[in-house]
């Protein structure tokens, strides 16, 4: 039996590595995916006023802070037991959409791209975006241009880009400026113009993966995502809709407070992040996949003009079920298009510039849900409280980790079919990294720790001596 | 002119920082005039080079992995900046140091579950009983402050360090 160690994954969020063991033939018999930090928020926030808690789980992640203080806040109104003035709902779905944007496109223009641009076996030294920048110029520029348009957005609204504080229990802290709305609005046609561009190539060159979109992760799961009533992707509000492998729905408009009667969590012996399962099959076979595949798969449509075209051509092309995890990237530059169209939408409400912002109360009630769409997926914030408002136990569970078991499988798939452990190659191992950047697993997130993936591939002999070695760390 | 050898690692922090690198947005473009950016998760580096000019790290020194990483990028590099509070102060990381780890680990993972109670222990990196700055660990030479440094400070100080300058700072940045 022989080992090999992927000690760093690059280009994605967070602190990871992969082993891969081999059979005396050299090939791959078994892989494990160790995320490899761990920052222990749910125990000391013990104690902690609730009201303190979307600032300080914002810092889970900086990458879509908007979401934990999406999903906080709204935990935090739970244990208020309010409902927010309708225009801070509106608010803070604007401020949504903006996060979606610029972390949709840092997933596919920042951190893909130079796979599916450059080329999986591409020289590793160029592979990055500013790689890209040099050979592609346009669309790195596109790139940069849509991420910086989501964090003008975030910036416009909450007066910084990453970590603001203007998301608060109850609604939020300030109203729109109509000089704000106005800019936006006026930047909305230029950033659809690249989504539609970026489809349109992407559209172009998918004829060119045929063999990574048939092995990256391209095997049955569970899908799970938030729906409005009538069945449709949201973001902000909704409810779980789960669908098995084959598209039938078995589970629908689950609100936040019963999440636990169908979301379990187990811990893994090799991982410092939690594997969470479909509660009704049980651990490990409840796989279930989040995040743009997870949505676009359970959703019946988007619900706004452009993208639900290309939600249609979407499925016409790959199938009622879209079931590769490569699509993970076609069905993300979708969720950007609807991004923009919704924040078009929503802005273009009169009530979005009302007055009333926010509800004041104070604990009315000892527990409290808040559940969102992150862009990585379904994210959920649970707190108790005492009588005080000191928070006394809190769970989370965030995006990436639904995707812990389905990731780990794609692996899995991945290593089996392109790595040859007789001899290694740097593209064989980019390729196992590069199935899981197309989930954009945000590892910071998911362990509320961080850090980077390097890759540090080690092929040992059955005596544990190294025989060839392949390092990105 | 030979272009300067740039490199970005993530110890223990949110990434925020290295979002914040990349809302200089398009001056992204003039500093890949100036550097290559030889390692950092934006990047698909082989290994953290010899003779790095300047290292940015975000993050706290928080486990075993991240003390030798920063040890190792510390002997490599002549010009290393601590960027942002976690880095500066250990800040948010730094709020487990009063919780004993085994005691941590527990809620998470043993309590914190319904199948499989058991601390991950196989090819993870153990836990240091702090989380602490990076100056606890090695000498920095520039720190920038900020939860997350705003992107125009970030702009400002490579393209001062790049030009061969030492920052001053003054009031470009704060805590927060």
């Amino acid at each position: 039996m022989k080992k090999i160690t992927i000690d760093a994954v690059t280009r994605i969020e967070g602190h990871a590595k992969i082993s891969i063991r081999l059979d005396d033939s050299g090939q791959v018999a078994s892989t494990q995916l160790h995320i490899t930090q761990v920052r222990g928020f749910e125990k000391f926030t013990e104690g902690r006023p609730y009201y303190e808690m979307p600032s300080i789980t914002a810092r889970i992640c900086g990458i879509c802070p908007v979401s934990h203080l999406l999903a906080s806040s709204k935990a935090c109104d739970a244990i208020m037991s309010v409902r927010i003035p309708e225009t801070a709902a509106l608010l803070r779905e604007v401020l949504h959409c903006g996060q979606f944007v610029q972390s949709h496109a840092l997933s596919f223009f920042h951190l893909s791209s130079p796979d599916l641009l450059l080329g999986f076996d591409s020289d590793p030294a160029r592979r990055n975006v500013l790689g890209v920048l040099e050979k592609f110029p346009d669309i790195a520029r596109d790139g940069i241009a849509l991420r910086k348009f989501g964090q003008q957005v975030i910036e416009g609204l909450a007066k910084e880009r990453i970590h603001p504080s203007w998301t608060v229990p109850g609604g939020v802290n300030a109203p729109l400026d109509p000089a704000v709305r106005d800019k936006i609005l006026a930047g909305l046609p230029d950033a659809k113009a690249i989504v539609r561009r970026t489809l349109k190539f992407f559209k172009g060159v998918l004829d060119q993966f045929k063999e990574e979109i048939d092995h990256f992760g391209n095997a049955p799961s569970m899908y799970a995502g938030l729906v409005d009533a009538a069945g449709k992707l949201q973001l902000y509000d909704g409810g779980i809709r789960f669908k098995d492998a084959e598209g039938k729905i078995v589970a629908d408009h689950i609100p936040a407070s019963d999440y636990q009667k169908f979301i379990g969590e187990a811990s893994l012996s090799n991982s410092y992040l939690k594997a969470p399962y479909y509660k009704p099959i049980g651990f490990p076979d409840g796989v279930y996949r989040v995040g743009p595949l997870g949505r676009l798969n359970v959703a019946k449509s988007c619900g706004t003009p452009q993208a639900d075209v290309e939600f249609t051509e979407y499925h016409q092309r790959l199938g009622k079920i879209v079931p590769s995890s490569f699509h993970f990237h076609y069905a993300r530059l979708i969720e950007a298009l609807y991004g923009l169209e919704r924040m078009e939408a929503l802005l273009n409400d009169p009530a979005v510039l009302g007055k009333k912002i926010r509800a004041h109360a104070g604990v009315n009630c000892l527990d409290g849900v808040g559940m969102i769409e992150a862009p990585r997926g379904i994210l959920i914030h649970h707190y108790k409280v005492n009588e005080e408002g000191a928070i006394t136990w809190a769970n989370l569970i965030v995006a990436t980790g639904h995707n812990n078991l389905a990731i780990n499988r794609s692996i899995e798939q991945v290593a089996r079919h392109f790595i040859n452990g007789k001899h290694l190659q740097e593209g064989m191992l980019n390729r196992v990294s590069a199935i899981v950047r197309a989930y954009d697993p945000c590892f910071s997130c998911s362990t509320h720790a961080s850090g980077q993936v390097a890759l540090h591939i080690q092929l040992l002999g059955p005596e544990g001596a190294v025989l060839d070695e392949l390092r990105s760390e | 002119m030979k272009k300067a050898k740039l490199a970005t690692l993530w110890l223990d922090g949110c990434s925020g920082c290295h979002m914040s690198i990349l809302d200089i947005d398009e001056a992204i473009a003039a500093v890949a005039q100036k550097a290559d950016i030889v390692y950092g998760p934006l990047v698909d580096a082989q290994e953290f080079p010899e003779d790095v000019d300047v290292t940015i790290v975000e993050g706290a020194v928080s486990n075993q992995d991240d003390y030798e990483k920063i040890k190792f990028v510390r002997e490599r590099t002549r010009l290393l900046v601590a960027l942002g509070d976690c880095a500066v102060t250990s800040n948010v990381p730094a709020m487990r140091n009063s919780i004993p780890v085994k005691k941590l680990l527990e809620r998470i993972y043993v309590q914190g579950v319904d199948e499989k109670p058991r601390i991950p222990t196989d090819g993870v990196p153990t836990l240091l009983k702090r989380a602490v700055p990076l100056q606890e660990v090695v000498k920095v030479d520039l720190f920038v402050p900020g939860c997350p440094p705003p992107a125009s400070a970030i702009g400002y100080v490579l393209g001062e360090l790049l030009d061969g300058r030492m920052p001053d700072l003054g009031t470009k940045v704060k805590f927060g």
